[in-house]
């Protein structure tokens, strides 16, 4: 009994402060589907009245959100797919492979992960514009492509050095090359590790900012974040718009939370310690 | 599917010293052809850039025309620049607020989800109230900047409001428009979004802590908060070495967050490094003095990445040590 008297409150704080976490959602949630009136009347903690959905649609035109989104899962998906590509190429040559000089090439690599991107955005700016391809979105997938693969060969190389040599060996014995042990055998074997990075590639360039606020100006080519950053910047939406902003940004990580919650909480663990 | 991973990511510790029999010297060669594509664009996006920045640094630039050298004229700049200053004191403030803060907090919440509720209450409600917790690392930080700068608005604002619908108008703030004020709040909202970061490292850290650890130190009789100190903490060295490191590496590059949430205002009451830098570079078109303080920045950050992977390395060495 006493125990149990001693249990509860500590959950009971755990779960207020569980709470205090997910209640900017909430609130986002309720004000969004307020008409401007409502809100206006009852405040932002009141809950609403009705479903009012015309401030979502206004806002989703206003914006183009659907194009957005397009960008957006194109730019995520291709990069998390060309990134994870170019991982398995570096990690194959210093996992498998135990190419010279390895330890300085996984460093390098660990280094251009950790470089902050202010030190790459203005020459990668500048360069964009001389060879044609500013504000295009290949070249935020050419640039998260590289950035991302640099964690990617980072995690990756670790986890091939203990690949099991046997399997290699017996298959250069019956013939295969390097090319072919590569995608007959190492990549199907490592599955699992594959997709904890094209899930984290995916999510990470959809979240980028920094670069893709730089490089894509015009309103057909930009990501979500950038587009609703971009607008919170200009100060102009009241709070209905803000909210419809809000909501629809949310909704698509939720999203993301709900199917890769396994991978995500789980492989985080595999990033961290190496 | 994902525990195949994990076994891996745990094995590489114990095994990364041990140099498995390298293949024959002409595969060694072929090998390193795979290497070409990833270097290629290695140089082209990072290396190539990075230097082009680092050089411009050292002259006076507008974006068109010749650069001109100046030497280290722009680094002299700097050092009498208090808006330079301002920025990386404001990053100390981040540090606080993106590592020191969540790496205890996380601490704290770990153990007593894991070591708690896990016990008396099951793993599935710890498991919710841990993926509660990791809810806002998913969020685009430009969305988070919008959904706290209205929660955080004068007028309107749902914190203001809660604050007059329970009696205390008086502590109602303009929380991002006063200068005394808005780095509290911006740094507020930057534990709202790190906090899961650390949170989930550690309870994945603990999961291959041995539970006789635990039993024992029970039996033992030692209350909650020396298992704690004396069996979570020592366990978990290389987890937190690993978060200290990468947090105070987000914090110093904290941008997304700034400008939508301040723009580094008001009155520069929130500028930070890498902010200062953009506004500089596109704003100013002060190109070459840009570069100078994200060369700054860059020399910064190497330093403490190489010094976190030292902690690293040592607290795994350690903890190693401990157990053998």
């Amino acid at each position: 009994m006493t125990t149990a008297l001693r249990r509860y409150p500590v959950l009971i704080a755990l779960c207020l402060a569980a709470l205090f976490m997910v209640v900017p959602f909430l609130v986002v949630a309720v004000n969004a589907v307020k008409s401007p009136a409502e809100y206006s009347r009852h405040g932002p903690l009141s809950l609403p009245r009705g479903l009012y959905l015309d401030g979502l649609k206004d806002f989703w035109q206003r914006v183009d959100f659907g194009r957005k989104l397009v960008n957006s899962v194109l730019i995520s998906g291709s990069v998390a797919v060309l990134a994870a590509v170019l991982s398995v190429l570096n990690a194959y040559a210093v996992g498998i492979g135990r190419i010279r000089g390895r330890t300085w090439v996984l460093a390098f690599f660990v280094l251009a992960n950790v470089l902050p991107q202010e030190a790459l955005v203005y020459p990668v700016y500048y360069l964009s514009k001389q060879v044609g391809l500013y504000d295009t979105r290949l070249s935020v997938i050419i640039v998260f492509t590289v950035i991302q693969a640099a964690f990617g060969t980072y995690l990756l190389s670790s986890v091939l050095g203990r690949f099991p040599r046997e399997i290699i060996e017996a298959a250069r014995i019956d013939g295969a090359n390097a090319w072919q042990v590569l995608w007959r055998i190492v990549v199907p074997v490592s599955r699992p590790t594959l997709g904890v990075l094209l899930v984290f590639f995916f999510i990470w360039t959809w979240n980028e900012f920094l670069l893709p606020l730089v490089m894509l100006i015009s309103n057909d080519n930009q990501t979500v974040s950038v587009a609703l950053g971009v607008l919170q910047g200009q100060r102009l939406m009241d709070a209905t718009m803000t909210n419809a902003a809000a909501l629809l940004g949310v909704l698509p990580a939720i999203v993301f939370f709900l199917v890769f919650q396994r991978t995500l909480t789980r492989g985080i663990a595999v990033g961290a310690v190496k | 599917m994902t525990v195949t991973v994990e076994e891996g990511a745990r094995g590489t510790r114990t095994a990364g010293g041990r140099p498995a029999p390298a293949p024959p010297r002409g595969t060694r060669t072929s090998y390193a052809l795979f290497l070409l594509p990833g270097a290629l664009a290695f140089l082209a996006v990072v290396i190539v850039p990075f230097l082009m920045n680092t050089g411009v640094s050292l002259t006076d630039w507008q974006g068109v025309g010749a650069p001109r050298w100046t030497g280290l004229a722009n680094y002299r700049r700097l050092l009498e620049d208090g808006e330079f200053w301002a920025s990386f004191r404001h990053s100390l403030f981040m540090v606080v607020a993106m590592a020191a803060v969540p790496t205890l907090a996380g601490l704290v919440l770990a153990a007593a989800l894991f070591d708690f509720v896990g016990k008396h209450f099951g793993d599935r409600l710890a498991a919710f109230l841990r993926a509660c917790f990791y809810l806002p690392q998913v969020l685009p930080i430009a969305v988070a900047g919008i959904v706290w700068s209205w929660i955080l608005a004068p007028e309107g604002g749902s914190l203001n409001a809660l604050l007059e619908a329970v009696g205390l108008s008086s502590w109602q703030q303009d929380w991002l428009g006063d200068p005394d004020i808005a780095l509290y709040s911006v740094m507020g909202v930057m534990v709202w979004v790190q906090l899961g970061f650390p949170l989930v490292i550690f309870m994945a850290g603990l999961q291959r802590v041995d539970p006789q650890l635990y039993e024992a130190a029970e039996l033992d009789g030692a209350g909650w908060w020396r298992r704690f100190r004396h069996v979570t903490l020592p366990q978990i060295r290389p987890e937190i070495a690993v978060v200290l490191t990468w947090c105070t590496i987000a914090a110093l590059k904290v941008f997304g967050a700034v400008y939508v949430l301040t723009k580094g205002g008001p009155g520069g009451a929130t500028d930070v490094p890498s902010y200062f830098s953009f506004t500089t570079f596109f704003e100013k078109t002060q190109v070459g003095y840009g570069a100078a303080i994200s060369t700054v920045l860059t020399v910064i950050i190497l330093v403490l990445a190489l010094a976190g992977l030292r902690l690293q390395t040592r607290a795994e060495d350690a903890e190693e040590g401990g157990r053998a």
